[in-house]
């Protein structure tokens, strides 16, 4: 993207990721007996994380809503899943591949028929084929059905005999997360950076006037959408790992809107936000499980608080604090629609006092 | 398959269409007139069946149940617009979205508050508790008819308010351009209460009538929502000339499917809608 971030937005970021990274370091001390556990909801929420991201390309960026995101993620277990053998763990150097190309294939083909529509019509159309993917799923015999798919091993990173990074073990899954968000992350960024991120950047601004400049704007898309499928899907692979399970349950609507969920409470179009709402979520939602068997409740409300006090997310706090709002520079239209409102004030004020 | 069996399919596919219509129809129009995505809209439709399953307990009667339920529903409806959607009209649909997501959850929750997680039953109410003896051993419920007659003759008056008043003109005009219809003295909010209240009754309503035919079960409303936003979208956004024939094609479809091809039977209506979308991205009838 085209703006900058005021430098508290790295520092912040660098702060965090690094306490997340250090955390077999303090965690043992904080939590005690139960560092096992809090370290296992570190990786989850590592996880949604590069999900959460890979919906912003889409929602926030480009500004396609998808209610059907969970479908790719739902994509990426359900791979892992049955290519998995049942007695041995499979080898990562073919299993990621495998993700990412029947991820991709997939995207590829629900893309052509969703990105012809806009607005109203894209939410609908990606919720359904999300539920016709969640259909199909949980009453084929091939995927469990409802029961969905057990995982017995972790596939296996080597090199000749070696082996490379042993991912049964819960620290070393848990910064090979750490180090695909990362990953995920340093990518996204270059992209909405780069050329191909300044047309998305132009298209959610207006796709017609992108069109008149001669650019095909469903081509961008479509390629938006397939690596935002694709991120998602080893995303849902990593969760999968995680869980040592693939259910219908992970890629449900219900999970399409969790993840959006964490967009508006992160910021959306940031890319950094949703790394920020994935955890904020995941926290809410340990706290509500505590609090109350009726947790839904709390986190409708939440969700409805956010929407109508806090549209930007926590980013927009931390980009924007309530203090300083003039010196706003988040997103574009505070940019562009300022030096308008400069020049048209003096002009107002003139007339009031004639 | 025999004739009388395929009849009684095609009645009851009809049922199911005509049923899906009534939320189908609330749900286009909030679309088409106000631009609002209402994910809320089937936990109305859960609402209205758990207020006349209660309703029917308390007062011992279903008919007056309903009249009871029915100005409940309209009141949360108004109620929902107000406080919430106010808000809403000139942002983006993600907000919509996620607003109305949040309101599924609030709503679910309330109804596991309030009723339970249990899976509860309506009797089908006199004097249309009785079955037509069709052939010696099928018969088809005379219920099943009243709800079919009902939803038709809603339809109908659907029909009529939007064709031949002046309110149906104004409703007619801002599916095509709100901004102008504003411009030429309309009051757009009043008429947005009016529309969000009335599409609020009408899935609450179907609710109502469905509830003898099915079990009253939470999380009812998530599944029958995603279906009608395949009648939506298969029919073309704010109309509802095409929320009524993709309704019965959509009814249609489940019933014989699950008939005929039972292990697709969950995939089909998808695949109708992915054929339509290939050939017209914007419905059948936009």
């Amino acid at each position: 993207m085209l703006h900058r971030y005021p430098k508290r937005v790295a520092i912040i970021m660098l702060v965090l990721t690094l306490l997340v990274a250090v955390f077999p370091l303090w965690g043992p001390a904080v939590f005690g007996d139960q560092v096992d556990f809090i370290q296992e909801k570190l990786t989850l929420m590592v996880i949604l994380a590069l999900f959460a991201m890979s919906l912003d390309l889409l929602v926030g960026i480009v500004g396609l809503v998808s209610l059907g995101h969970a479908l790719f993620f739902g994509i990426g277990a359900y791979t892992l899943a049955l290519a998995s053998p049942d007695y041995s763990a499979a080898s990562l150097w073919w299993m990621l591949p495998l993700v990412i190309a029947v991820s991709a294939m997939t995207a590829l083909m629900v893309g052509l028929l969703v990105i012809r529509t806009k607005g109203i019509f894209f939410i609908m159309t990606t919720l359904a084929f999300g539920q016709m993917f969640f259909y199909f799923i949980s009453t084929s015999q091939f995927a469990g059905g409802t029961d969905g798919v057990f995982i017995m091993f972790r596939p296996s990173v080597t090199v000749g005999e070696a082996t490379l990074l042993d991912l049964s073990d819960p620290q070393t899954f848990f910064y090979f997360c750490l180090g695909l968000l990362i990953a995920g992350y340093l990518f996204l960024r270059w992209l909405t950076r780069s050329y191909f991120g300044q047309v998305l950047d132009g298209i959610h601004d207006n796709e017609h006037r992108m069109q008149t400049l001669g650019y095909a704007t469903h081509g961008y898309k479509l390629a938006a959408f397939v690596i935002s499928g694709v991120i998602a899907a080893i995303a849902g692979m990593l969760a999968a790992m995680q869980y040592g399970f693939a259910n219908p349950a992970q890629l449900g609507w219900h999970a399409s809107g969790e993840v959006l969920m964490m967009l508006i409470l992160g910021g959306m179009g940031t890319i950094f936000g949703p790394i920020l709402g994935a955890f904020a979520y995941e926290i809410l939602l340990y706290v509500f499980e505590h609090l109350t068997i009726h947790w839904p409740i709390l986190m409708g409300l939440t969700i409805i608080g956010a929407v109508l006090v806090l549209p930007r997310g926590i980013a927009g706090l931390i980009i924007a604090p309530p203090g300083e709002k003039s010196a706003d520079t988040s997103r574009r239209k505070s940019e562009t629609v300022s030096p308008v409102d400069a020049s048209a004030q003096p002009v107002a004020a003139q007339n009031k006092e004639g | 398959m025999d004739l009388a069996f395929f009849g009684v399919q095609l009645l009851n596919g009809l049922q199911y269409g005509l049923l899906l219509f009534l939320i189908a129809s609330g749900l286009t129009l909030i679309f088409g007139i106000m631009g609002i995505i209402n994910l809320a809209h089937g936990a109305m439709y859960m609402i209205g069946a758990y207020l006349v399953y209660d309703l029917t307990l308390r007062l011992g009667n279903f008919w007056v149940a309903i009249l009871v339920a029915v100005p409940i529903a309209i009141a949360l409806g108004l109620i929902i617009e107000r406080l919430f959607l106010d808000t809403l009209y000139k942002r983006d649909h993600l907000y919509q979205v996620l607003l109305t997501f949040g309101l599924i959850l609030v709503l679910n929750e309330a109804q596991r508050i309030i009723w339970g997680g249990d899976v509860h039953s309506v009797p089908v109410p006199a004097p249309f508790d009785a079955s037509l003896q069709l052939t010696d051993n099928l018969q088809y419920s005379v219920y099943r008819l009243f709800v079919m007659g009902v939803c038709l003759a809603l339809a109908a008056a659907i029909y009529w308010v939007i064709r031949h008043t002046r309110l149906g003109i104004i409703i007619r005009a801002g599916a095509v351009n709100r901004d102008m219809v504003e411009g030429l003295g309309i009051n757009v909010r009043t008429l947005f209460t009016l529309i969000f209240s009335a599409g609020v009754a009408l899935t609450a309503f179907a609710g109502m009538i469905a509830a003898p035919l099915s079990s009253v079960a939470p999380g009812m409303g998530d599944s029958i929502l995603i279906t009608c936003f395949v009648v939506v979208v298969i029919g073309g956004i704010g109309s509802i000339k095409g929320a009524f024939w993709g309704a019965i094609l959509i009814g249609m479809a489940e019933t014989f499917g699950s008939v005929l091809i039972p292990s697709l039977a969950s995939m089909v209506i998808y695949l109708i809608m992915a054929a339509v979308l290939l050939v017209k991205p914007r419905g059948l009838f936009a």
